[in-house]
């Protein structure tokens, strides 16, 4: 039986014609694009055609404003660092709870370097509030921050009118857009984003190379710095063979963007719709009216994430879960916690991501397997009984102590 | 995704005795599904005998949960409520080949379970026993009496080795201050009575009268001599390697080496020989002896 990736959000396959694109960068293409001799010149021609793929992608004025990075998290740390130096009389950042941890780590630690940090909160769908959002717009902000599309349930942030209010007030904005680029229409040329950061390993090309979008115009300071490469705000020497990749990669998610939008929405749809018609007490979670069409967060009650992603492992279903378990933390991801998940759900949340590989049959596989699996473990639980979960299952279930 | 024993994912596949006991006459509840796990263990107990006929669970929680408390059914059938009380959260563990360290916390909430379910079937109220203990870890729900417990039987000496047994301090971390009290209480119970390290003393540089080469060698092997025992304990030793002015070289083997007791290792022995010698002094690892400086 083929396994089933529905874990794109984490990672993608490269597609095979991306790896086609790179591999002569590895061996005929070797040079140094800065070298004056044919070596490097063939590669600096090379490299001006994935800038310019991207730039197609996103939609940016000029071909310029691509500054290839080695990761989403750098891009992310680039652009948060660069407004602050740019902007030293300025000690404000406004981002959300539900971000990446390349933008809440970092934010952590500045805050306690002394700058504030103002966090969005979000409600149970997980949507901004935008009145908040403007009555926190003011003079001492330096930078907005805010994702473009939520890793874990796939929610959509309104960045573009975000960006909008926060230019009106002279202040910069930044989205890490990691999930969304390669799922969605982006149009930057068209908005008032200053800086937004991709990943390549998200779009089926390799890991380790990145983007940051920068502006023309923006006040810039680099995080690396040495080398004249990509004109001086970013040093050293160029990943040529990544970047082909991420070109190609480009220009790959560009033709494929209307499937993106129909074929893998659809299929998503047919997944909830057949799970949720089968098991009760589960149900989606996340924003579902603005939505990446190809992320599904289900919660699952009474039963614990790492035992479902066990089962379905074993039947060669690859997903992932925000349980504490899997994470590692102990504790129930923290987008999930920001949204007010009840705990009885929290920890039982699966994140299937689909990608323009899956397949219906593969769809169907899936929809036939879970509703077993959560099934054989609510039997196990303490929580439930024959058909349903214990009635007020705080008291049933009575600890010693707690 | 964790490294699995096969027997834990065998015992997580295909579950030994779970479900609901109908006849149970003793049952433990521990855990919560706040915390993540949960566990619910039903023993059928023979009054006459006080032998485990019938064991069963129902849980909550990830494969290594579901795993552990499938073979502690396994473990307590047909042995007598005395038998039973002596089964460690380590059996657990052992029977199942191991479990990851981050995921010991399962074996102990069997153990926590079978004890509840004893202490049901005999009438007792275990809750007496815990509510002594002050909450320690607020997020997990987990007092005292528990860490110092499974401290003491595991021989753990790091917070983060208390968080993979107990989940304590796995959260917020703002409890890891008295996490650490706590290790450093069973610590002290360790190295037996009598030898409890007095309360640091201020470490004034008494006008010690100045000591003969020799005679600083011999004291800081004899301090050397007095903590060695301990590090015997824990698959360790310690050896001289070389005395520069205010600098003591020495080379931490075994177990000790590398790991994240090597500083706290050696800043014990640093304050005795401090104390020892009576004049301030540093305690390094060999490897920072200063290279020989080749023309
Ligand atoms: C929203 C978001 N931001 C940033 C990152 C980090 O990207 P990278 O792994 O390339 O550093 C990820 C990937 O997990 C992500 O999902
Ligand atoms: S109180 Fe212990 S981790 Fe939060």
């Amino acid at each position: 039986m083929n396994p089933i990736y529905l874990d794109n959000n984490a990672t993608t396959r490269v597609d095979p014609e991306v790896v086609a694109a790179m591999l002569p960068f590895f061996t005929e293409h070797f040079g140094n694009p800065s070298s004056i001799h044919a070596f490097g010149s063939q590669v600096g021609k090379a490299l001006k055609e994935a800038r310019q793929k991207m730039q197609a992608l996103l939609g940016a004025e000029h071909d310029t404003e691509i500054i290839f990075t080695s990761c989403g998290t750098e891009s992310d740390t680039t652009a948060i660092l660069s407004a602050l130096r740019a902007q030293p009389e300025k000690n404000t950042i406004i981002t959300t709870v539900v971000e990446h941890p390349a933008i809440l780590s970092l934010c952590d630690w500045l805050e306690k370097e002394g700058y504030i940090v103002h966090r969005l909160r979000v409600d149970r769908k997980g949507r901004l509030d935008l009145d908040e959002y403007r009555s926190l717009l003011v003079n001492n902000v330096a930078l907005v921050t805010v994702m473009w599309a939520n890793n874990e349930t796939g929610t959509i942030f309104p960045v573009e009118t975000m960006a909008e209010m926060a230019a009106a007030k002279g202040i910069m904005f930044h989205t890490d857009a990691v999930q969304a680029v390669g799922k969605l229409p982006i149009d930057l040329k068209a908005t008032k984003i200053d800086m937004l950061s991709l990943s390549g390993h998200k779009l089926h090309a390799p890991k380790g190379i990145g983007v940051l979008y920068l502006r023309r115009g923006c006040r810039f300071r680099p995080l690396l710095r040495g080398g004249h490469q990509e004109r001086g705000r970013r040093a050293g020497t160029e990943n040529a063979p990544s970047i082909v990749a991420l070109g190609k990669a480009a220009e790959l998610a560009i033709e494929h963007m209307h499937h993106e939008n129909t074929e893998v929405r659809r299929l998503r749809d047919r997944l909830e719709q057949g799970i949720l018609s089968q098991v009760t007490h589960a149900f989606i979670t996340g924003d579902t009216a603005s939505r990446l069409p190809n992320t599904s967060n289900i919660a699952f009650e009474y039963v614990e994430g790492e035992s479902i992603l066990l089962l379905l492992n074993k039947q060669g279903i690859a997903a992932s879960s925000g349980s504490a378990c899997t994470s590692g933390s102990l504790e129930p991801s923290h987008v999930m916690r920001a949204m007010g998940i009840p705990y009885t759900a929290a920890h039982g949340t699966i994140r299937f991501s689909l990608s323009r590989y899956t397949t219906e049959e593969e769809i169907d596989r899936v929809i036939a397997a879970v509703p077993p699996i959560i099934a054989q473990l609510r039997e196990l639980s303490p929580y439930w009984n024959e058909n349903g979960p214990v009635e007020n299952p705080e008291r049933a279930f009575a600890p010693a102590y707690a | 995704m964790w490294e699995y024993s096969e027997k834990v994912r065998e015992y997580f596949f295909n579950p030994r005795n779970s479900g609901p006991l109908e006849e149970a006459n003793g049952v433990g509840d521990v855990g919560s599904i706040q915390c993540g796990d949960a566990l619910r263990l039903m023993l059928k107990v023979n009054p006459d005998t006080e032998v485990i006929e019938e064991a069963r669970f129902q849980t909550f929680g990830c494969g290594s949960a579901i795993a552990s408390s499938s073979a502690l059914t396994e473990i307590v059938k047909g042995m007598t409520l005395d038998e039973a009380l002596k089964v460690s959260n380590q059996n657990i563990a052992d029977y199942l080949d191991g479990l990851p360290p981050e995921k010991m916390h399962c074996s102990v909430m069997g153990r926590e379970a079978l004890h509840a379910a004893i202490a049901n079937y005999r009438g007792e109220t275990q809750t007496d026993a815990h509510e002594e203990g002050a909450l320690v870890c607020k997020c997990f729900a987990v007092d005292a009496l528990l860490i110092e417990d499974v401290v003491r039987a595991n021989n753990l000496n790091t917070v983060e080795e208390v968080t993979f047994y107990t989940k304590a301090g796995g959260g917020c971390a703002s409890c890891h201050e008295g996490i650490e009290e706590i290790l450093a209480k069973v610590k002290g119970e360790r190295s037996g009575p009598g030898e409890v390290s007095p309360p640091m003393k201020p470490i004034a540089p008494r006008a010690a009268p100045k000591l003969t080469l020799v005679e600083r060698i011999r004291r800081i092997e004899a301090v050397l001599a007095s903590v060695r025992p301990m590090l015997v304990r824990d698959h360790g030793d310690v050896e001289l390697v070389e005395v520069q002015g205010r600098n003591i070289y020495v080379h931490l083997k075994g177990s000790c080496a590398g790991c994240m007791m090597e500083a706290a290792t050696l800043g014990g022995i640093q304050q005795k020989m401090i104390e020892s010698l009576g004049e301030l002094v540093q305690v390094l690892p060999a490897s920072y002896m200063p290279a020989e400086t080749s023309c």
